[in-house]
């Protein structure tokens, strides 16, 4: 219940602002008779529409996991998004050692498995990647051969 | 004749030793992602394009690559269903209703080799299908004009809402949240840009390989960590396979009709696999009443979801090449690699590229065989793939899925945007929302915006030129039916739950 009276709502306050922001748009002085404003109007307001209808008549409750589990959860994220950014700068074969041995770590924490299937899938990947299928990907950042 | 001299062109391409070595390495890479629990068909393949696209393929063979992929993980995916009881993607859900009670009675190999080739009957029988009808269907698609074209889309919206959820509401907030999202970026008409935020990424809009790998493969990663990967272990043992004659002769006539069933529900814009399967396994299950034991492990109950899901899988195909329309989630990531590869699909693609649609149709001809090979004398090796433990595998997966991404653009912005729609994707799966629905309005909003405008150019502006054409009207009395029918047919059409132990 709660769940979807949140979520209609979430959706009716983006739908709101996603209107509010379509009305913005700047037109140019070759208008059709829609113009670059209309469809974003009406998909927002179709999802403004649908969300009240969540927030009126929501649906039963999911199962949501413990609390323990969204940490493990939000670990994940952030080892994510820390990779994206780690990739270009640390080259391929470090990071997704990390990432990888931590997620595995996320799905079962056993240590040392975690920390293998890194390593491993690290170098097996950047083997088939770089010679098997010829991307140009880095190993290892410029400056550590100097 | 026609057929038969582009069948001719079709199978000078896709007997080209490299064309039918990319046949067989997708088909085989599509068996392993089908049998993985926890990749499917659509996430398997939306992992791949990006890197397919990298690689450097040209159009047929990237096609032909990826097309042999989605029908060996069609194929693949009762393998997890049989043995583990865990449906690959949806529509092997069904497959698992009797599947995995035979399994269970130690007839695991019995009930692969039958499902393998009610799988080939159903795949070979739409494959036909799809070469008869699509260029018939190509021809009258050339009657489409914009207004038509945006009822169409819009009956693609309604009816894949309609099927894949349990709340109309849910479905269309999902179609918003994608059509939306595709408004983002410059403006097609005017070039000036849109709702970017002043944000010099979004200038190009969002890339859907972007939003697909990240809702499909990401949001899969953190449903892994949520159940710390428990029920991916064989609970049923596999000895020797031998082939069941007995059992596949008693079916035939089940695999005939629900290859048929599926076929018609994969056309259907929207509706899909899921539908084909579901159609095939109630209808087989009402012919043979009561006493036909369905749930209890009897080959029609094996035999008939596996060829109405196969057959839907071929079928889906025709609205996505002669339309430009997708016909489940994994045509839409198919759409997505077309997109991708510059090849609009549409009757156009008929006259102008027909060695790609041939050479498309004679490789799934081929790939057929080739499945039908892998998947009965050489099934033991797939289900080796099964032992490949959660933890091993799900951080593979997202480190393929940053690669493929990563290469495509080489920025960490885009990479970003994955992750989070890789959380939207898990957000909007917990609270039932469908995610297909997001990733077809991403892919056609453009299209469909375009539709609209050009209509209204045409009429200057007057909104009943939208219903003018009879084609027209009845695509919008299609879709507003596709949308509400299933409110009212819910109770009928409640779908059996997974068995459990």
């Amino acid at each position: 219940m709660a769940s979807d009276r949140i979520f209609g709502l979430v959706v009716l306050m983006t739908a709101l602002a996603y209107i509010a922001s379509a009305t913005q748009i700047q037109t140019s002085f070759l208008a059709d008779p829609v113009g670059p404003k209309a469809f974003p109007i009406l998909v927002g307001a179709v999802a403004a529409l649908s969300s009240l209808v969540l927030i009126f008549r929501p649906d039963d409750e999911p199962e949501w996991p413990a609390i323990r589990t969204f940490g493990s959860l939000l670990v994940a994220i952030i080892v994510l998004v820390g990779y994206a950014y780690a990739l270009r700068p640390f080259g391929f074969i470090v990071p997704t050692a990390i990432a990888a041995a931590i997620l595995s770590y996320q799905i079962s924490p056993r240590a040392l498995p975690a920390a293998l299937t890194g390593v491993g899938l690290s170098v097996g990947l950047f083997l088939l990647f770089k010679y098997a299928l010829g991307l140009g990907l880095v190993p290892f950042p410029k400056e550590f051969f100097g | 004749m026609d057929i038969l001299t582009n069948l001719g062109i079709g199978f000078e391409i896709a007997l080209s030793p490299f064309t039918l070595m990319l046949a067989i390495i997708g088909c085989f890479l599509g068996t392993i992602i089908g049998a993985l629990p926890g990749l499917g068909p659509s996430n398997g393949v939306a992992i791949l394009i990006p890197l397919t696209f990298t690689i450097g393929l040209d159009a047929t063979s990237a096609l032909v690559l990826m097309t042999a992929v989605y029908y060996g993980a069609m194929y693949g995916g009762r393998i997890s269903s049989i043995l583990l009881n865990i449906p690959g993607d949806e529509p092997a859900l069904m497959t698992t209703l009797d599947g995995y009670p035979m399994a269970k009675q130690g007839r695991a190999g019995d009930a692969l080799v039958l499902s393998g080739v009610a799988s080939f009957v159903g795949a070979f029988l739409a494959t036909i299908g799809l070469m008869l009808l699509a260029p018939t269907l190509a021809r009258v698609a050339f009657l489409f004009g914009p207004a038509e074209y945006f009822a169409l889309y819009l009956l693609a919206f309604c009816t894949l809402g309609g099927m894949a959820s349990n709340n109309q509401a849910k479905s269309a907030i999902a179609s918003c949240i994608g059509l939306g999202i595709a408004m983002i970026g410059v403006d097609n008409s005017s070039g000036l840009p849109r709702l970017t935020g002043g944000n010099l990424h979004l200038m190009d809009g969002v890339d859907f390989l972007v939003a697909i790998v990240g809702l499909f493969a990401i949001a899969e990663v953190f449903f892994f960590i949520e159940s710390h990967g428990k029920g991916s272990s064989i609970g049923v043992k596999l000895d020797k396979v031998t082939i069941p004659w007995r059992d596949i002769m008693s079916t035939k006539w089940t695999m005939l009709r629900a290859s048929g069933l599926g076929f018609f529900a994969g056309i259907l814009p929207g509706a899909g696999a899921s539908l084909g399967s579901f159609l095939a396994y109630m209808s087989e299950k009402s012919i043979a009443g009561e006493d036909g034991g369905f749930g209890t492990g009897v080959p029609k109950g094996i035999a008939a979801p596996e060829a109405g899901n196969n057959a839907a899988a071929g079928g889906a195909l025709v609205p996505m090449l002669t339309l430009g329309v997708p016909g489940s989630g994994t045509t839409a990531v198919l759409l997505a690699l077309l997109m991708t590869l510059n090849i609009t699909p549409g009757p156009t693609l008929f006259t102008e590229r027909p060695e790609v649609v041939w050479g498309l149709i004679a490789s799934l001809l081929i790939a057929n065989f080739v499945l039908l090979l892998m998947n009965v004398p050489m099934v033991k090796i797939f289900v080796r793939v099964l032992q490949v433990p959660a933890w091993i595998l799900l951080p593979g997966v997202t480190m393929i899925s940053f690669v493929g991404i990563f290469s495509l653009s080489g920025s960490h912005f885009d990479l970003i945007l994955m992750v989070g729609f890789g959380v939207l994707g898990y957000f909007l799966r917990k609270l039932d929302v469908p995610t297909v629905p997001v990733i077809l309005g991403i892919l056609l909003g453009g299209n469909m915006e375009d539709a609209l405008r050009r209509a209204m150019v045409l009429s200057d502006g007057d909104f009943i030129f939208l219903f003018s054409s009879p084609i027209a009207l009845g695509l919008w009395i299609a879709a507003i039916l596709g949308f509400v029918a299933p409110m009212f047919l819910r109770g009928v059409l409640k779908k059996p739950q997974a068995i459990t132990d």
